[in-house]
Parts: C-alpha cells; sequence; structure tokens
C-alpha cells in the first residue's frame, strides 16, 4: 500500500486536510478505502465517529500527502462535522446517484461548509455508486482529466473495472440523479464534480488527483520535506494555524480528570 | 413438554450455612440475597444505570476489599462451627475450610439421596474413608471436598436416573445449523410476496432480542425488521402494557420450551425470546447489556430528552449506524460470552515484568488529557493507565471491547478512529472520545486483513476532550515506539501465539476439559482454551450453555450453595464458589467425580500461583 517510490528527485511535499461529508452509506468510507488501500469491501459497516487515514498523491511537480477525515454520516454524528471541516483545505461532499435525499443533504453540506469553512476551501461534488448506473464504468466525470496517479493502483482499477462491466446486469439502471442535474448544481457554486463508483475504480484517484490540482500553492504548507516520515505531531500542525485543535491546551487540562 | 426450572433438576447439594437453608432451590424472588454473596465486590446485579461493578483491582480499593472479604469469611466459618455439631466433625483438625464442607456434605446427602442408588451411595461412603486419607495432605483445598468426594456414588447414574436436564441441543445442532442462527432473514418483496418465507425464518431462530419503546413503536430487532415482524411487537407491546395498567410488571414468562424475558427502563422496553434454556437472571443480564449500549450511544439525557419531548419519538433514526454494535454485542451473547455470564473480564496471559514495562511505557507517554488507555489483544485486555479516582467497569470495556473487536465499523474504517462514545457505567450522562489504532504485530503482512478478531491488537486512548485526537495520536506513536524500544510488541504476540492453556496443559491427564476461574476481588475471569474439544461454534455454544446451567444453579437466590456438581447427556460440571473466586468446570459427563474434584482445586492452587500473571492487578496509575 506504500506509494510507489518517488522520482529521483524529491520533490516538495506538502500535506493537505481533506474531510469526507455527506448522508449515510453513500459510500464515503468505501471511497476512501479505494483511494488509499485499493480495496472495496461489500456491505461494509457504518463508520463510527470518523476515521483518520492518510495517502500519498503525487503531481508532476510535488507530492501531496491527504491527512483524510472519514466522517460517519449519521445524523447524531453531524454536530461534531465542524471540528473535522474547521482547518481543512479540501472537502469531498459525497451522494448516492440512486438516492435523490443524498444530493440534498450533500447540498446542505456544501452550504454549510461555504459558510463555516475556512473560506479558500476545495470541495468536490461527488456522486458515488456509478456502477449502479447503467454508465457503468464509463467515466462520466466532467471535471479535468487526471494528471498523475500511482501507477499500480491504476492497473489494477482498469482490471478490477472490466471485470465488473462483465458482470453488471444489463438492465436496471437505478440512476435517480442525472449527472446534468448535479452537474449544473456543482457548476453553480463552483465545485468540482465527479462521478465516481468505488466498488469498481473509475474516476476514485482521479477526485483525489483534481483536488490536489485545484489546492491553491499559496495555501500549500511546505515546511516540512519529503522526509517528514508520515508522522504528523501536534506541534508541526498548531505552528501552522492558529486555529488548530489542539491550541487551546489549557482548556483541555482544565477539564481532564473530571468528565463529568 | 414439560420444563421445570434447571435447579430443581440437577444434582444440588446445598450448603447448610443457615439452619434454616433448604435443599428446595425454587427461587424465591422474596428472599434477600445470600449473605455469603452480597458483600462480594460483584454485588448481585443491581439494576441499571447504576454499574454494578468496577473493576475493583484495577482500583486503590484492593487492599480494603480484600480485607473486607476475608472478614466476611471469617464470619462465614463462625457461623458455620455452630453447624458442625456431627459426629463427624468431633475431634477434627480440619481447618474451617473444611469442616464446612463437613457439614454441607451431610446436608447434601440427604438432597441426593433420590438421585443417586443406595447402592451406590454405599460404595461411595466405602470409598470416603481412602478418598479423604488420599487427600488429607493436599491442605485445605482439598479438604473442602472430602465429604463432598465421599458421596460420590461409585458409579455413574445410569441415565434414567438423570432427570432430563435441559441443555441446547448442540449435539443434534450442527455448525451449520447453528451459523444459520446468525443469518438474515432477509427483505420483503415490494408485493410482500415472500412474506411468509421470511416469518417461517424468522420463527427458526432460537434466539430474538427486540427493543420498543413504551408508546410501542419498534425500535430494533435483532431478526428481521421492524414492518415484518410488527404484529409480534403489537403483541409483546399489549402483554407488557396489559401488565402497567394494572400497575404491576411483567418480567418473565415461559411457553413451552421458549423463555420470556421483559426489562423496562426508561423509555424502552427490551424483550429477549430464547429457546436456548437460559435462565431469567442471564436474559436479563443480557438486556442490560444491549440498553448500556444504548445509553453509550445516546448517553442518558438525550434518551431521556427524546422522550419527554415527544413520547412517540422513533428511536430509529438517532440510533441509526448503530444498530450493528448492537447486533454483534447481541450475537456474542448466542455464541455464548463468559464475559458477560461473570460479568467480568479477561486478560492476556504475561508475565508481571512484562506488563510492569507495558503500564510503565503507558505512564511515560500518557499526555495531559487521557483519562483511560489501554492495550487490547482481541478482547483480552493487556494493560490499562487510568486515573486514580477512576476505576474502570468491566460492562464499559465490554461496550467498547465489541465496538472495537466485534462489529466491523471501527475496524474496516482501516485507520485510526475517533469516536464519541458514552461509557455508562463511568457516566452516562456525557461522551468521552475514543481513539483507536490498530497494531500490527505481524510485519510481514501489509494488511489487517489476515490476522483474526483474536489477534488484533488495539491502542485505545480514551480523552474527554473532543479536540484531543492529535494530542492521542502523539501519544499512540511514542508508546508504540517506547513498547517496540523495550521489546513489549514482541512479547504481547508471543502471548497471543501461545494462547490460553488446555486443561492438559495444567494438569497432564486431567479429566478437565474446560474451565474458567473468575477472580471476585479483580472482576476478572481466565479460562482454558477452546480447542481441542470445544473448536466449533456449536460445540462451544454447548459449553457455554453447560456453564450458564451452573452458574444459575449455584447462584440461585436461595440456594445457599458453595459446590456443585451436575451430570447431563453431555458433561459433567462443577462449580465451586468462595468469597475470592468462582470456578467452573467441564468434563466428561462420565468422569469420575473424585477426578473431577481434585482438578477443580488444582486449577484453584494452579491460579493463585499465576495469579499476577492471568489478573492485571492495579495496573497503572495516576
Amino acid at each position: 500500500m506504500s506509494e510507489s517510490a518517488s522520482a529521483n528527485a524529491p520533490k516538495p511535499s506538502s500535506s493537505v486536510k481533506l474531510v469526507l461529508l455527506g448522508e449515510a452509506a453513500v459510500g464515503k468510507s468505501s471511497l476512501v478505502l479505494r483511494f488509499v488501500n485499493n480495496d472495496f469491501q461489500e456491505n461494509k459497516e457504518p463508520t463510527i465517529g470518523a476515521a483518520f487515514l492518510t495517502q500519498k498523491c503525487t503531481l508532476p511537480t510535488r507530492t501531496i500527502k491527504f491527512e483524510i477525515w472519514d466522517t460517519a454520516g449519521q445524523e447524531r454524528f453531524a454536530s461534531l462535522a465542524p471540528m473535522y471541516y474547521r482547518n481543512a483545505q479540501a472537502a469531498l461532499v459525497v451522494y448516492d446517484v440512486t438516492k435523490p435525499s443524498s444530493l440534498t443533504k450533500a447540498k446542505h453540506w456544501v452550504a454549510e461548509l461555504q459558510r463555516q469553512a475556512s473560506p479558500g476551501i476545495v470541495i468536490a461534488l461527488v456522486g458515488n455508486k456509478l456502477d449502479l448506473t447503467n454508465d457503468g464504468g464509463d467515466a462520466t466525470g466532467a471535471s479535468s482529466a487526471p494528471q498523475a496517479e500511482s501507477e499500480s493502483a491504476g492497473q489494477d482499477e482498469a482490471e478490477a473495472g472490466e471485470e465488473a462491466e462483465e458482470q453488471l446486469p444489463a438492465s436496471g439502471d437505478a440512476r435517480k440523479v442525472s449527472t446534468r442535474e448535479a452537474s449544473t448544481y456543482a457548476e453553480e457554486e463552483g465545485l468540482l464534480f465527479f462521478e465516481t463508483s468505488a466498488k469498481i475504480g473509475t474516476n476514485v484517484v482521479e477526485v483525489f488527483t483534481a483536488i490536489a490540482n485545484a489546492i491553491p500553492e499559496s495555501s500549500l504548507k511546505t515546511g516540512r520535506g519529503a522526509g517528514g516520515a508520515g508522522q504528523t505531531a501536534l506541534g508541526s500542525r498548531s505552528g501552522e494555524d492558529s486555529r488548530v485543535n489542539l491550541g487551546d491546551r489549557g482548556a483541555a487540562t482544565a477539564k481532564e480528570g473530571c468528565a463529568c | 413438554m414439560t420444563t421445570p426450572p434447571p435447579e430443581s433438576q440437577s444434582v444440588n447439594r446445598d450448603e447448610l450455612s443457615d439452619e434454616n437453608s433448604t435443599p428446595s432451590s425454587a427461587p424465591s424472588p422474596s428472599q434477600a440475597e445470600s449473605r455469603n454473596r452480597s458483600p462480594s465486590p460483584e454485588g448481585p446485579r443491581p439494576p441499571l444505570p447504576p454499574r454494578p461493578n468496577t473493576l475493583s483491582l484495577l482500583n486503590d480499593e484492593t487492599a480494603s476489599r480484600n480485607a473486607n472479604l476475608q472478614a466476611e469469611a471469617t464470619t462465614a466459618v463462625s457461623r458455620a462451627e455452630i453447624g458442625t455439631l456431627t459426629p463427624e466433625a468431633g475431634g477434627s483438625a480440619y481447618s474451617t475450610l473444611a469442616v464446612r464442607g463437613l457439614s454441607r456434605g451431610l446436608k447434601a446427602r440427604a438432597s441426593l439421596s433420590h438421585l443417586a442408588s443406595p447402592k451406590g451411595s454405599e460404595a461411595g461412603d466405602s470409598a470416603s474413608i481412602r478418598s479423604s486419607i488420599q487427600n488429607s495432605d493436599a491442605g485445605d483445598v482439598e479438604a473442602l471436598f472430602k465429604d463432598f468426594v465421599a458421596t460420590a456414588p461409585g458409579v455413574h447414574p445410569d441415565a434414567a436416573t438423570l432427570l432430563h436436564f435441559p441443555e441446547f441441543p448442540a449435539d443434534d445442532v450442527d455448525d451449520d445449523d447453528f451459523m444459520a442462527e446468525f443469518e438474515p432473514v432477509g427483505e420483503l418483496n415490494e408485493d410482500a410476496g415472500n412474506e411468509d418465507l421470511l416469518l417461517q425464518r424468522w420463527k427458526s431462530k432460537h434466539k430474538h432480542y427486540m427493543i420498543l419503546s413504551a408508546a410501542g413503536k419498534p425500535i430494533w430487532t435483532r431478526h428481521g425488521d421492524g414492518g415484518l415482524i410488527s404484529t409480534y411487537v403489537g403483541v409483546v407491546q399489549t402483554i407488557i402494557s396489559f401488565y402497567e395498567e394494572s400497575g404491576d410488571h411483567l418480567r418473565s414468562f415461559t411457553a413451552g420450551d421458549t423463555k420470556f424475558v421483559i426489562v423496562t427502563r426508561g423509555p424502552l422496553h427490551l424483550v429477549a425470546i430464547s429457546r436456548m434454556m437460559e435462565s431469567d437472571t442471564q436474559l436479563r443480564l443480557q438486556l442490560e447489556a444491549l440498553y448500556m449500549q444504548i445509553l453509550s450511544t445516546l448517553t442518558l439525557p438525550s434518551l431521556t430528552h427524546l422522550f419527554s419531548v415527544r413520547p412517540s419519538t422513533d428511536l430509529k433514526r438517532p440510533l441509526q449506524g448503530s444498530e450493528t454494535l448492537l447486533s454483534s454485542l447481541a450475537d456474542s451473547f448466542t455464541r455464548g460470552s463468559p464475559s458477560t455470564l461473570l460479568s467480568a473480564l479477561e486478560c492476556l496471559k504475561l508475565r508481571k515484568v512484562h506488563r510492569q514495562s507495558i503500564n510503565n511505557a503507558l505512564l511515560k507517554t500518557k499526555v495531559s488529557s487521557l483519562l483511560y488507555g489501554l492495550v487490547v489483544a482481541g478482547g483480552r485486555l493487556v494493560s490499562v493507565v487510568r486515573p486514580k479516582k477512576h476505576s474502570l467497569h468491566p460492562g464499559d470495556l465490554q461496550l467498547l471491547f465489541n465496538m472495537i473487536f466485534e462489529a466491523d465499523g471501527i475496524k474496516a474504517g482501516g485507520g485510526e478512529s475517533w469516536v464519541p462514545v458514552c461509557l455508562p457505567g463511568f457516566n452516562s450522562s456525557g461522551y468521552l472520545y475514543m481513539y483507536v489504532s490498530f497494531l500490527n504485530l505481524r510485519g510481514n503482512l501489509d494488511d489487517n486483513e489476515d490476522i483474526s478478531k483474536d489477534e488484533s491488537v488495539a491502542i485505545v486512548l480514551i480523552s474527554p476532550d473532543k479536540e484531543s485526537f492529535f494530542e492521542m495520536q502523539g501519544m499512540r506513536d511514542s508508546l508504540v515506539e517506547q513498547m517496540e524500544k523495550n521489546g513489549s510488541l514482541k512479547m504481547i504476540a508471543a502471548a497471543i501465539d501461545q494462547g490460553r492453556p488446555a486443561t492438559t496443559d495444567i494438569m497432564p491427564g486431567t479429566v478437565l476439559h474446560h474451565f474458567i476461574y473468575k477472580s471476585r476481588a479483580n472482576v476478572q475471569f481466565t479460562m482454558s482454551s477452546y480447542s481441542p474439544e470445544f473448536t466449533s461454534i456449536s460445540r462451544r455454544r454447548r459449553l457455554m450453555s453447560v456453564y450458564n446451567n451452573i452458574h444459575s444453579s449455584i447462584h440461585a437466590k436461595n440456594s445457599h450453595v458453595k459446590v456443585h456438581h451436575c451430570v447431563s447427556r453431555s458433561a459433567s460440571s462443577f462449580a465451586w464458589v468462595t468469597p475470592i473466586f468462582e470456578l467452573y468446570c467441564v468434563a466428561e459427563p462420565n468422569a469420575n467425580r473424585n477426578a473431577l474434584v481434585q482438578s477443580a482445586s488444582k486449577i484453584a492452587q494452579w491460579v493463585q500461583q499465576e495469579e499476577e500473571r492471568l489478573f492485571i492487578i492495579g495496573g497503572a496509575v495516576f
């Protein structure tokens, strides 16, 4: 699962905090697992709370290390969402192309992000479960073509895609949200837009690559070199942004010992 | 088919610790708990939400608790001595324990007389002299059983004299059948054409759990969904409210071989329906654990609030996503959970110095907002760090372990998790935040996929501060680094590989197939390996049923039983309860009782020798 060895010369590396939001069971975790492990689990159990994962994405000019917050979609976790998107530079708002209500929910998330998140946040609207539609594995993503991705992952996906297409039933298009409807909305709001299938891998790496490309150079922290060795310690983050989670250590200490 | 309560059918030995105690063990709710048991730290399962147990040896009050226990034992002795003015005890140099054993023996013989043939009893009596001499040098523990052994019939009573003992008929059920218990009944078609089929599947389940609101709304059911079984939920609701209207509470009833148990907590009715011969108490414990899971998801104030605002609230929505936690908890009960049965925890067996070095690593790397830190290997506690004034509640840990190791929600996330969770035993009114990270102790595997549940090791760090994820992550990193450096990770991996000891590892040639030992003061248990006898899921379930039976007999409310031997078609089981521990053993149905008893006392000795390896005593405190 380790990212392919970087090219001869070390590229500048920077980390990007990304959050996934969207209704329960639209496939947020599956998208992340496809991107991070190139893996897919049928009938995955719902995420509890939030999961934190990292994955590198190599662009021609630099390496982006995504720090991904995969949040649970259930309503009772919604109040925790601000904690995850607060300092995020990118957000993936996911809906299910077979479920119109999930697009409505996605629009709410987009509005909340535009209102509350960092002004420069890059938002991608993602319609998942494309494998359930007649478009199947066809890449109908409206946005920019992928520029770079890890080679091995790309191959696996291609194979997986072919296999799955063969198995797809000829009829039974479950699509309930048209590409046009969602892409029009995305255009109006200035969002990146993709339709994906985490199951067969369609467009998954492309989404993340497009986000990596869309992050303004200026907002990238390039403090640490490529040899940052993975671990994002507290210090390195809080130095960058005064709003970082653990800035208020005093408060934490005060609470300690009496969670009551 | 008649199903009298199991207590009255087992070979029951009552202790004569009270003059008015009777051999009859028909439960009589009006009677108070046995004096011997009530002061134990385990307690007699009081009503929830207040949590009955703390992991008390993880607590500073350990010493005083132990002192209490001993004081209690002494009292018992003085009581027992009054009852030992019997010819057999006269002039006996046995310890007080032995004396009590004798008096009990007399009583037991009386109660056994209808089961053991006279001939057998005689043979046993003649054998008793020999056996008591054999055992006399083995100390108090053996002496406790001296007279007990004496009454053992020389021959195994034939099947006809055994009353039909209710047990889960795993002999007739193969693994596939038992696995079907956990399979979904399926979804209704659009035209409900398959309803009959689904209901048939639903009815074939051995065990059901349902949770409904006081207003009768189905909230969760283990099998099927609210739509499919709405009529049944309606019937349940009607029956419950029929009693409530007359100011009464329906607690349980039996129909044929099916037992119905109802627990009402605030605005919720929790119902268990079991055809697996479990006792009321056991089913009630299971339902209470399910209720705890709901509290853990919602917190008590928000649950109360939801229903006080709108009594007809549909709780399904706020609970969305936690159904799998309820289901995996329910399934662990259906498979049989020693942890729930005993309300105790299991620890990974580890040398004391190794555990100490993990404790030290935890203390050294502890960050300021940490409340509890745990290292857990497949549901077995490896080490724990906690503040001095807060202990850990086994029920809370059971919920956490269920979430981390049984339900897939966290593990399948593939990364580190940050989970708001309410620990109702700790504080049912608010959330704590739990950081979970799985360790990969097998360097050669690049994924956790191939690691079974029992082998996965998790670092669990709990904080009251919801913003402290990165602080916990930092602690995890330095903790793992420390444990790597001092070799602890290797020790944990080795301990996992070694697994639980088989009974024959402890005592070569023993008749015992399996045992469970609960240390009452530590609220922890240890047990032998399931293999080779109980590796299949149905055999394991049968084993747990045997334990369930013997546990409920020995803990029946008005039976002051200390030692209990029970023979059924499939197993011979033996329970021994003292103020310090509870020991349950299982052997072949025709195992020699003498051998069984000797093995049991050897196990008790072994556990005492290994105590500091088998249990976490103290833990790391800051």
